[in-house]
């Protein structure tokens, strides 16, 4: 024992360096946690203090004026978050579906499709129609433009993960798993979603877990095709803010004009506290599920 | 044995099995179709002089309007725009691979050797981080600091007793503003896989490196980075795949959607390809430049993995 403490000892870096590397790595920590703890104490300023000091990092005076006034456009927020959270489930079921399914099936050795298929994984790998044609195809062909499906249906797939899955269940599966199922009467349907799918939570994680955080930060599908106001998720809305801060002013209280009432809006803050909104939910789960994004990363970067 | 042998090389017929998985995969193949193949047949619009007639389909004006041959493509080369996208586009990718590289592997072998792991955990998870927002979030972080009345980096120059910069409007600032996010928000990314990798390695042959007298910095040349080559190589293999696309979120959002002053430091394919969408130029020509990229990539991908499989069979990835 005493002697394996002693060769760890040993085989690790000087003192001195590892006091430089940690002084490098909290200087980069801070560096990734700064700028949101920025924006956030900018939500919280208030505008007569923005007026006046610009940002700061610790607000002269607070103030809560732009989560009321987003209380007060409640009506916007909530209904873009619910489409924010609609979309991301949609997508994630029916990412995880298509890709555990295909994934499925390219990893059994006896399918007699399986040489094709592997060329049609493989092909959107190296070459697409590009951004254009695709357009052209989602808005003027499938007419998806301004339906929920225009922001779901192109992110749902990637050959990337279909091959990751099809690594996986190569991998953790045994093939006499299979054939006894099959041998026991069961069909391939039946043997996917009760034997395979149970055992394959990691990968199953990892996929939800990467189309999750696609679909909740996916703002370029929303800027392409939609334009009705009601199928606007969070990451749009903040978009459109970009270039029309009163975007979201639309319902005047205490007997102000509309005029009067965009007028009054902390406009600085505003825009802060929705990226605040947005950000908070992702850094509030991310942490936990790291594990799972860490351990995809890893497998598809495994030549399959 | 020759009654088996001859089971083998005779033709498998398609059984029950078969329909099944094909039904199973049926919904998958179809999005395929749909999303990944309809849109390849899209290259006939850059051959063609798009014409809109009101009351019909879009395949039907696809159809009657007339073959452009290569003029659109002719079009697209020559315009002012072509040589400053090229270059922008490749500039761009080349330091974001190079550097990107050399900042996550850096940051990998750092890491690794950290003496409590718990605070590497908690790195680990803090450089992730903005990997996680989206450029839109971003773009209000670039704002709120770069901003010239109440920006940060403007109120710090003021405290400093210099003059405030207009930063968006001062073209020259860009290219390493641009870099700097593009190496800050990936940096945690790349160094995970890496990690991932290093700690892979069987930790024997760093004992038997140590029982021999190896130095930290022997061990690092002769066992980890040897180690970490193929995946390092089979990621700049991606990377150089992708060296025709750009990341449109940073090029367009970060800048605030491209602001005439930035237009030239700022603009690439797909910003070119998105604003002409946004806009009504002419469908058959922007097809042209789409297309344009979609070629180039695959050549890229192609030639790269060419190059790899020469130097190192083992690391190719077809």
């Amino acid at each position: 024992m005493a002697a394996k403490v002693k060769k760890k000892e040993i085989n690790q870096i000087k003192k001195s360096t590892n006091v430089f590397f940690n002084i490098i790595f909290i200087a980069l920590s801070a560096l990734c946690i700064f700028p949101i703890v920025f924006v956030f104490s900018i939500s919280v300023s208030s505008e007569e203090s923005i007026q006046k000091n610009g940002y700061r990092l610790i607000p002269e005076e607070f103030s809560s004026a732009a989560y009321q006034f987003l209380w007060n456009e409640r009506g916007t927020i909530l209904h873009a978050t619910f489409m924010s959270i609609l979309v991301t489930a949609l997508g994630i079921l029916l990412s995880v579906l298509l890709t555990t399914t295909m994934g499925y099936v390219v990893s059994r050795n006896s399918y007699k499709l399986k040489g094709f298929y592997t060329w049609v994984i493989f092909i959107p790998m190296i070459f697409n129609g590009g951004m254009l044609a695709s357009y052209v195809v989602n808005a003027n062909i499938l007419h998806l433009r301004n339906t929920i499906w225009a922001l779901i249906l192109p992110l749902a797939v990637s050959s990337f993960n279909i091959v990751m899955c099809k690594t996986f269940f190569k991998t953790t599966i045994p093939d006499s798993i299979v054939e006894s199922a099959k041998i026991d009467g069961a069909g391939q349907l039946r043997i996917f979603a009760q034997i395979i799918l149970p055992i394959s939570k990691p990968i199953i994680a990892t996929i939800a877990l990467f189309a999750a955080f696609g679909y909740w930060n996916d703002w370029f599908q929303a800027s392409l095709y939609i334009s009705d106001s009601n199928l606007q998720t969070l990451q749009s809305l903040l978009n459109n803010m970009q270039s029309n801060i009163e975007y979201i002013a639309n319902n005047p209280y205490g007997g102000l004009s509309l005029q009067q009432y965009k007028a009054s809006m902390p406009t600085e803050s505003v825009r802060m506290a929705i990226a605040i909104v947005i950000v908070v939910p992702i850094a509030c789960v991310y942490p936990f599920f790291q594990k799972y994004f860490i351990s995809g990363l890893t497998i598809g970067s495994v030549k399959g | 044995m020759a009654v088996k042998k001859r089971n083998k090389t005779k033709k498998r017929r398609w059984t029950k099995d078969d329909t099944e998985l094909t039904l199973i995969s049926l919904p998958t193949v179809i999005w395929f179709a749909l999303f990944s193949y309809l849109p390849m047949f899209g290259i006939i619009i850059a051959f063609k002089n798009y014409k809109l007639s009101p009351g019909h389909g879009f395949l039907y004006n696809l159809v009657h309007s007339e073959w452009a041959g290569w003029s659109n493509f002719t079009y697209f080369f020559k315009s002012n725009a072509f040589w400053m996208l090229l270059r922008n586009t490749i500039l761009y990718n080349l330091v974001f691979i190079a550097l990107g590289a050399v900042v996550a592997v850096g940051l990998a072998l750092m890491l690794s050797n950290l003496r409590n792991k718990l605070a590497s955990k908690a790195y680990q998870t803090m450089l992730f981080f903005p990997y996680f927002m989206s450029w839109v979030v971003i773009s209000y972080i670039v704002y709120a600091v770069l901003t010239p009345e109440k920006g940060y980096m403007n109120s710090i120059i003021a405290a400093l007793g210099g003059t405030k910069i207009m930063w968006y409007q001062e073209a020259k600032y860009w290219p390493y503003i641009l870099t700097f996010l593009r190496i800050w928000k990936g940096m945690g990314y790349g160094m995970v896989i890496y990690l991932a990798t290093i700690t892979g390695i069987d930790p024997s042959l760093y004992e038997a490196a140590v029982m021999d007298g190896a130095t930290k910095w022997q061990q690092m040349k002769h066992i980890t980075m040897p180690c970490i080559k193929p995946v390092l190589i089979m990621m700049l293999i991606l990377d150089a795949g992708k060296i025709f696309y750009s990341d449109f979120g940073l090029f367009y959002q970060a800048t605030g959607g491209i602001p005439a002053s930035l237009y030239s430091v700022a603009s690439t394919f797909d910003t070119y390809i998105y604003k002409a969408i946004q806009s009504s130029a002419p469908i058959g020509k922007t097809a042209a430049a789409s297309f344009f990229q979609s070629v180039c990539c695959c050549v890229t991908i192609l030639f790269t993995n060419w190059v790899v499989k020469k130097i190192d069979e083992d690391s190719a990835i077809m």
